[in-house]
């Protein structure tokens, strides 16, 4: 189970949960927004107004929470008991059945993708591929790189992109980036010997 | 189902309506009939079934053709059902959708429901065998347009006779009941003995039972019509009340009734409006039905709802009912309605449920 460092070995991916967290590990600590301290928040609310507002506001939580925890997966069981939705200083927490209705919101939202038929696990796309795609082709133009070849390893991990907020994005995410970005003709994903690598246009 | 004749949906003379449930589609035994679902009216003389749209196409059998009848629940995707076992046909029944059926029994299957209510009457209206006392004056007409023995009414002549129908069967309902008072007395002295010692067990139990149920249960106990020492402290309210009540009602019904019964009572309180009273009767959405002052508006109960909660942070329903004064059920149905409004939201817990201001 890896927690702080976010350098990866070569071809070695490996995927924090929210198990993995340990918020000291974090420079800054996560800012919880009001409903977070409001009882009701963690009651699925009857009237339909009242819920949308709800929903978005755990939707907005949940993304934010994986944003600055640079979480890229979820268990639902193990949700349920880490602090985004288990908040135990007011002894509240969202019942399953209400993290899968916030979680079908994500899925809505194209933030989230589950990985088994079970719907027990997920992928959060706190940043969707396409956004993820841009702010990698803006590193690129903006350095002049248009027209070269990358490595993934080179994109994700090279002491270039150092400081880019894509910096440490895990493979997964990068390739459907990637693969966004082929879509819009920006790119192209070609296969090497040791991997897979990128052209940009 | 051979034991049915075709009919028209009239009533013969000395009969009467009881109850009549929309939704309901028969059963030959256990296989639906090739019929629509339609309506079933009970009167004091037959069961008889109808599709609305066809008025003078209906299917009767006497009541006293009944041998016995049970309940069957409800379930999954099932409608509760009434079974109604059944004498075999005479020879000079009237002819009917079936002229044979292998099943001695038919089914009511109630898919809006109403199954209790309708069972409870059927049960009533066997036990009371009216039809014995009040033969109709010729067996069950056939299903043709017209009808021997009674003019057909229109128009307003027609409303005013069945206005006086009804009025009629009102009073033989009335008379009959006291007729029947012995019965009824036993029935309520259990009642009241039930309650009194459920009352009683309160009183000792003060200290196990947490105040919160304790109300609760007094509440309980109020609504059922005990007047007990217990609950009176607490609610303030009680018999003479009640009292007070009824006699206003009662004025105002200008009936020399003793006895009134929930659905005469609904009924004259439907009047309010009508009558130019500062009443109106008031039904909510969980079908709770209160009569409230004119002058009660609904903005003004959420306005108030608000207010109070917003005052103490939050609020249960039993703790709303202790500010108000008013019945546990009361103040849950005001705050529901100021939630479905907006003002407020819940926070469902093992606590309990408490309701906040929205602040969402």
């Amino acid at each position: 189970m890896c927690v702080a460092s976010r350098k990866r070995l070569r071809g070695w991916t490996c995927f924090r949960t929210l198990s993995a967290v340990s918020t000291a590990s974090t420079a800054m600590s996560f800012e919880w927004p009001w409903q977070y301290n409001f009882p009701p928040f963690f009651t699925l609310q009857p009237n339909v107004d009242t819920r949308q507002k709800q929903l978005a506001a755990w939707c907005s939580l949940a993304l934010s929470y994986c944003r600055h925890h640079k979480l890229y997966t979820l268990d639902v069981m193990e949700a349920q008991e880490s602090p985004v939705f288990n908040n135990k200083k007011i002894e509240r927490k969202l019942s399953i059945e209400a993290i899968q209705v916030v979680f079908e919101e994500l899925r809505k939202k194209g933030n989230l993708e589950w990985l088994d038929k079970n719907k027990s696990r997920c992928l959060v796309m706190w940043r969707r591929p396409e956004e993820w795609g841009k702010l990698i082709y803006q590193w690129v133009s903006k350095n002049g790189m248009v027209n070269s070849v990358f490595t993934l390893y080179e994109l994700s991990n090279g002491d270039d992109t150092e400081g880019e907020d894509f910096h440490g994005l895990e493979e997964w995410m990068l390739l459907r980036s990637l693969q966004a970005l082929q879509t819009e003709g920006k790119a192209e994903i070609i296969t090497m010997d040791d991997g897979k690598g990128v052209k940009f246009f | 189902m051979d034991r049915f004749s075709w009919t028209n949906s009239r009533t013969e003379l000395n009969e009467t309506y009881v109850i009549e449930q929309r939704g309901v589609r028969l059963y030959d035994g256990d296989e639906k009939a090739k019929l629509n679902v339609g309506t079933a009216f009970l009167t004091t003389h037959r069961l008889i079934w109808g599709d609305i749209k066809y008025e003078d196409s209906c299917l009767a059998f006497p009541l006293s053709q009944i041998i016995f009848i049970e309940e069957q629940a409800g379930g999954r995707g099932k409608s509760a059902k009434i079974v109604i076992h059944l004498h075999p046909a005479p020879e000079n029944k009237e002819p009917g959708p079936y002229n044979n059926s292998k099943y001695s029994y038919i089914k009511l299957s109630f898919k809006e429901h109403g199954q209790i209510e309708f069972y409870r009457r059927l049960t009533e209206e066997m036990t009371l065998k009216r039809w014995e006392n009040t033969p109709i004056s010729k067996p069950i007409s056939t299903g043709t347009g017209s009808q021997g023995g009674r003019t057909r009414a229109v128009g307003i002549v027609g409303i005013e006779r069945k206005i006086e129908e009804k009025r009629k069967e009102l009073d033989k309902n009335i008379s009959e009941a006291f007729e029947d008072l012995s019965q009824l007395m036993v029935k309520a002295k259990e009642m009241v003995e039930l309650s009194r010692s459920i009352a009683n067990k309160i009183k000792d139990k003060q200290g196990d039972i947490t105040e919160d149920e304790t109300v609760r249960f007094k509440s309980y106990l109020l609504s059922m019509g005990i007047a007990n020492p217990v609950t009176r402290e607490t609610h303030g309210s009680g018999t003479h009340y009640h009292l007070q009540l009824s006699k206003q009602l009662g004025d105002m019904l200008q009936a020399p009734l003793e006895l009134l019964s929930p659905e005469d009572l609904v009924n004259a309180c439907k009047m309010f409006e009508s009558l130019k009273l500062p009443l109106r009767l008031r039904v909510f959405d969980s079908g709770v039905m209160v009569v409230q002052l004119q002058s009660h508006s609904e903005e003004e109960m959420i306005a108030s709802a608000l207010d109070n909660v917003s005052e103490k942070g939050s609020l249960t329903a039993e703790e709303f009912a202790k500010l108000l004064g008013l019945s546990v059920l009361l103040s849950k149905e005001r705050l529901l309605l100021a939630e479905k409004m907006g003002h407020l939201c819940r926070d469902d817990s093992v606590e309990g449920l408490r309701f906040y201001p929205n602040l969402f």
